[in-house]
């Protein structure tokens, strides 16, 4: 079976400091992998070249693309394996639009903060066609109540909502075209415990409901416990040990990864 | 009944007329001579000069009378005259180590070769008016020395020697012309040099004013400041060499300001840069302070939000003519658009109403 | 002015200005960068139009000027003014007998015929601008096609008021592809630029943007399936003419807020009562 995404030896250097240093794993449709560190581990860095928000020095990330629907036909944009490093601007803005999702840490960045709820999920609905008002507002009522934001707010700026309710409308707004890989950073970073328990239990409904592939990049190691299939540990830029969750986290074999393990508070 | 207004043109002729009847003022007062305009008030001819981006002392002057003093529309008579002018050449950079220094100082050394020369500036004196100058009086004299010309070496040179302070780059390629060609962004240092030394002066201090009190802050020192005449050399293809065509007054101000370093770089002292025609202080200080705060990419410092740093929003506002030509396009005729506006919100007025009347009924 | 080149510009800046604009023509609603020179009137007050006029007008054209659809408005009397001086060109107030048209917020009512030119002057070509003020980013989002914010300002409208909330320079679709403001206009002279025969040039000069459209270009005005473009005016005749399809300036009559409303186009309205048609206001 092609792999969704296939990482090959990511680097990113700042100056004499390492960002990350040759990362390779592969996805499969369907997977989720997380990605431990603590601050400055790099996972963050890796998360961004992955994603094409910073160019890396070396390496590729290969993600196996689907012919795009005939109003969306980009230059030459070919279905199958594609080097998203090398692709073109454009082929890679359309990707962000339609295939991948980025749930930022800080909903703020990932919303328009003055455009309704509503405005906020039909969006990408419109960016790629969508031309039916009354369609494209009972899409994003609809969504609103799956990530279980009462329907009528759909007219209210995210100004007005809680943190968590801001987080869930920023997954509602990359979920709403179907992509088939999402990127996480950090999903609930400066959440309360009880908000981020209720996210991480939406968040696993959507994945398994949609069949998603997604990496998350986090420092809570109950937030892979939960989502992650497979888990990478890194540290100092570099992937100190990789496997299964259950398996990493019931029997680490590297010393920092026991180390973080124990380091989580038993309460 | 209703008679369609008309008339303009004539309305139009009517107020040029009283606008020149208004110009002139009252009639038994003498009349002001370009002379005078371009001798007793040079501060506003070289303002004129800078943002006009001509360098034409008795046209500042002219432009300065008949704009009765407004400097902002004299600099616009000059900016249109400018724009009709044939273009024979450009000449080659001018060499500000070869200046004439009629003012000269450094905030960063006590003493320097070419010593501080205060030269005829306003910083000392006590602010208080002069009534005497109500009254013609004598002219006043300054006292004379003969002096032995000297060298006056460039303060940044010293600091260059040390390897304290970053290299000006030297790029011959010919920058592009803001007055030829569409400003786009991102813009290089040249440009933005380029634009800033015809940027409105009370723009430019506001915004150097802001990297002062915390937007954008990176402790700046005057490391020179020089007025005086340079002479300018063009090549003359015929002759085959340069020749000097004449002489202008510039003000060039250095900053050295401290850089708190980058992922790249050790400490070192970096640079700002002003160059302004005829004595500008103000001026070339204000654009070395926004110079240097426009470069936090180049240099790797890290964009804090603040205005000066925005190169977009300080580029594209920095124009005064463009700016008080839009600003005061809105006094024109507008009634179509409203129109349409006050259709629209009478008709949601009406709409919100009979919705109204509609949930009151229920 | 006999010093001056014929309509003011020199023939290497009204080469550099045809440039745009044939680069405008062949791709229809792309705004195309020129270096405005600085002109005798202020920015803002028309140069970008009197620039594309100066570049296209040859002695033997006949040129109008109109302003909020009237000839006799000051800034459409200054640039006629002007172009008399430095072009000495006829002029006319007729639209059917011009072969240039400069305008400033209008679109004449009478049809427009092949062979003609109407230079539109354009406050701000960008219409994304009030979205997002970068230039950098709407550069980008218009080359990669990216609209979705322009549709979602749309969206915001309705879900407020109802309605779009947009009553003038509404944004339109060229030829498919690019989105185009067409000037200040009112919306109700949007159909009009769609498959127009004559040529339209948009200069803004302090914004250093030119575009186009060829004739029979298709232009489409934004909208939702379920919320479609409506060409509305006021609902009243013109006072003095009668007519019923054009668009209309209300004019306020008495200390009492009594008002009325005539034709915004005075060529049109002044031909109409000529040809005999009255209004209710009319002596």
């Amino acid at each position: 079976m092609t792999p969704l995404l296939s990482v090959q030896g990511i680097s990113k250097h700042y100056g004499p400091h390492i960002g990350c240093a040759d990362v390779s794993f592969d996805l499969y449709p369907g997977e989720v992998m997380g990605i431990v560190g603590e601050s400055g581990s790099g996972k963050s860095t890796l998360l961004n070249c992955m994603a094409g928000h910073l160019a890396p020095d070396a390496g590729q990330v290969v993600f196996d693309t689907r012919p795009p629907s005939s109003s969306e036909a980009v230059g030459q944009y070919t279905d199958g394996p594609r080097d998203t490093i090398a692709m073109s601007e454009p082929e890679r803005r359309m990707l962000g639009r339609t295939d991948w999702a980025f749930v930022h840490q800080h909903a703020r960045d990932g919303l328009r903060m003055g455009v309704s709820a509503g405005g906020n999920v039909g969006e990408r609905l419109m960016a790629v066609g969508a031309r039916h008002y009354g369609d494209i507002r009972d899409k994003a009522t609809d969504w609103l109540d799956r990530v279980e934001i009462d329907a009528s707010r759909v007219d209210d700026r995210p100004t007005t909502f809680s943190g968590g309710m801001q987080q869930r409308l920023q997954i509602a707004r990359n979920l709403v075209t179907g992509p088939r890989l999402v990127f996480m950073d950090e999903p609930t970073g400066g959440l309360d415990v009880s908000v981020q328990a209720r996210l991480l239990d939406l968040l696993r409904g959507l994945v398994r409901d949609m069949g998603l592939s997604a990496i998350i990049v986090t420092h809570d190691l109950a937030v892979v416990r939960l989502l992650a299939d497979r888990l990478m540990v890194m540290k100092d830029g570099r992937v100190v040990e990789a496997g299964l969750t259950d398996q990493v986290l019931d029997d680490p074999q590297h010393a920092y990864s026991q180390l973080l393990v124990s380091s989580v508070l038993q309460v | 009944m209703y008679v369609a207004v008309k008339g303009g043109e004539r309305a139009i002729e009517n107020a040029h007329a009283w606008l020149a009847e208004e110009r002139r003022g009252d009639t038994t007062v003498e009349e002001l001579s370009i002379a005078q305009i371009r001798e007793q008030l040079s501060l506003a001819v070289n303002r004129v000069m800078a943002e006009g981006s001509l360098y034409d002392p008795d046209l500042a002057a002219l432009a300065i009378k008949q704009a009765r003093g407004d400097l902002i529309e004299a600099i616009f008579l000059i900016r249109a005259y400018r724009t009709t002018l044939p273009r024979f050449g450009a000449s080659e950079p001018v060499d500000t180590g070869n200046m004439a220094c009629d003012r000269r100082i450094s905030a960063t050394f006590k003493d320097l070769p070419g010593g501080q020369v205060l030269g005829p500036t306003f910083d000392y004196t006590h602010r208080l008016l002069d009534f005497k100058l109500a009254a013609d009086g004598e002219a006043p004299k300054a006292p004379t020395r003969d002096t032995e010309p000297g060298n006056v070496p460039h303060v940044t040179e010293f600091l260059n020697r040390e390897g304290l302070i970053e290299e000006a780059p030297h790029d011959d390629t010919p920058p592009p012309d803001l007055t030829r060609e569409p400003l786009e962004m991102p813009a290089e240092r040249a440009l933005r040099l380029q634009a800033l030394t015809r940027a409105d002066e009370g723009f430019t201090l506001g915004l150097a004013y802001s990297t002062q009190r915390g937007y954008g802050r990176n402790h700046t020192f005057v490391g020179e400041l020089r007025i005086g005449s340079v002479p300018v050399e063009m090549e003359i293809p015929e002759l085959g060499f340069a020749v000097e065509i004449g002489e202008v007054t510039l003000t060039e101000c250095e900053t050295v300001n401290q850089f708190t370093g980058s992922k790249t770089e050790p400490p070192q002292f970096t640079r700002g840069y002003g160059l302004v025609f005829g004595q500008t202080e103000r001026k070339a200080i204000s654009m070395a302070l926004v110079d240097r705060a426009l470069r936090w990419e180049e240099l790797g410092e890290d964009n804090v939000g603040a205005p000066a740093q925005d190169a977009e929003f300080v580029l594209y506002h920095a124009d005064n003519i463009q700016a008080t030509g839009f600003l005061e396009h809105i006094k024109l005729p507008h009634y179509v658009d409203f129109q349409s506006e006050l259709e629209l919100v009478r008709k949601l007025r009406r709409e919100a109403a009979a919705q109204q009347v509609q949930e009151a009924a229920e | 002015m006999t010093d001056y080149n014929f309509a003011y510009l020199d023939e290497q800046t009204k080469r550099m200005i045809r440039r745009a604009i044939l680069k405008g023509l062949a791709i229809p609603g792309y705004q195309v960068p020129f270096a405005s020179r600085e002109m005798p009137m202020p920015y803002g007050w028309g140069t970008g139009g009197v620039q594309v006029s100066a570049a296209v007008l040859t002695p033997e054209d006949t040129f109008k000027v109109i302003d909020q659809g009237a000839d006799d408005t000051t800034n459409a009397v200054s640039i006629r003014t002007f172009f008399q001086r430095t072009a000495g060109v006829a002029t006319t107030t007729s639209t059917s007998d011009a072969t240039v048209i400069q305008t400033r917020h209008r679109i004449p009512e009478e049809p427009l015929t092949e062979g003609q030119i109407l230079v539109y002057q354009v406050p701000i070509p960008e219409p994304l601008r009030f979205l997002e003020p970068r230039e950098s980013e709407t550069r980008k989002m218009h080359s990669l096609e990216e609209y979705g914010l322009m549709h979602v300002k749309l969206y915001e409208d309705i879900a407020r008021h109802g309605h779009i909330a947009t009553s003038y320079a509404y944004p339109v679709k060229v030829e498919g592809r690019y989105v185009m403001d067409p000037s200040p206009i009112p919306k109700f002279d949007n159909p009009k630029l769609g498959d127009m025969a004559a040529i339209q040039l948009f200069g803004a000069g302090r914004e250093q943007r030119i575009y186009a459209l060829p004739p029979y270009t298709q232009v489409i005005s934004l909208d939702f399936e379920d919320h479609p473009f409506e060409a509305s005016k006021a609902d009243h005749p013109c006072g003095m003419c009668g007519a019923t399809k054009s668009y209309l300036d209300e004019v306020i009559i008495d200390d009492a807020g009594g008002r009325m409303f005539v034709c915004s186009d005075t060529d049109f309205c002044d031909a109409r009562q000529a040809a005999g048609h009255k209004g209710k206001d009319a002596a």
